[in-house]
């Protein structure tokens, strides 16, 4: 079920991506993508750590409160750095996510976000950089961490 | 109408390059590697997607704008990984972050 599910999203990225519709192109392009699809499955790629499908209900929600996120923290950001508010702090946080993608998706986001940056990780615990108190508070309130495991779902 | 996309995309241009503006700054100033990923996340974040916005704009409903979004979610997901290696480099050498230490640290 998974290969099909990743060679009908590989298809309409080539169609979308070339632009010419004409009947040798597409063709040539349902080729490679059924190749891609063969060698995927050949290296064992295909599970809920290359496809997580689960993410996909609930992804654009999370999305968006991401993308407030970020502009938020980018407006702070450029705030500290012009009104020469940096005091630097390292800390940890535990995350609470259960699958490998959910944690990397955690660490990515914390990343993502101007002003906190993930420095290590072991196991559940992350370590995390932020550029001054009021972003390392907005970690440690662990707001994030609890939309991370809404958007993993139950397991 | 032409006139108000125009607008809309010089402002958007104009935010963008504010952010990059400051990000650069930011990297000159800023007191070690940790802080200064921070500016250069301000670039990748705040200027590329202000910069995008502004583009898809101008381009209207067509092709282009959606391979516009496709780089848009590539620099998206891809940003923070690099972020993360050169951070985590830094930790690994031995480099450690100027600043309160909260804790015990991995």
């Amino acid at each position: 079920m998974k290969p099909l599910i990743l060679f009908v999203i590989l298809v309409c990225l080539w169609l979308l991506m070339s632009g010419h519709y004409t009947f040798l192109i597409i063709s040539l392009g349902v080729l490679s993508c059924a190749f891609c699809v063969y060698l995927a499955n050949r290296a064992k790629l295909i599970d809920d750590e290359g496809l997580p499908l689960f993410f996909l209900p609930r992804l654009l929600g999370y999305l968006m409160w991401l993308f407030k996120e970020i502009l938020i923290s980018n407006l702070n950001t450029a705030k500290a750095i012009i009104s020469n508010n940096i005091k630097p702090e390292t800390f940890t946080v535990k995350a609470s996510q259960i699958t490998d993608v959910a944690k990397v998706t955690y660490a990515n986001s914390i990343t993502l976000t101007p002003g906190t940056v993930t420095t290590k990780i072991k196991n559940n615990t992350f370590e995390v950089h932020a550029l001054n108190t009021d972003f390392g508070n907005d970690v440690r309130s662990n707001e994030m961490d609890k939309k991370v495991k809404l958007l993993e779902g139950e397991r | 109408m032409d006139l108000f996309i125009d607008l809309l995309t010089g402002l958007c241009f104009f935010l963008g390059s504010l952010c990059i503006i400051i990000g650069a700054c930011g990297l000159i100033k800023l007191p070690d590697v940790f802080s200064r990923i921070h500016a250069a996340g301000m670039i990748d974040t705040g200027g590329t997607a202000f910069f995008i916005l502004g583009m898809i704009i101008q381009s209207g409903w067509s092709l282009i704008t959606v391979k516009l979004l496709l780089i848009g979610i590539f620099i998206f997901f891809t940003s923070p990984v690099t972020s993360h290696v050169t951070a985590n480099l830094a930790r690994e050498k031995g480099i450690v972050p100027v600043g309160k230490k909260i804790g015990k640290l991995l």
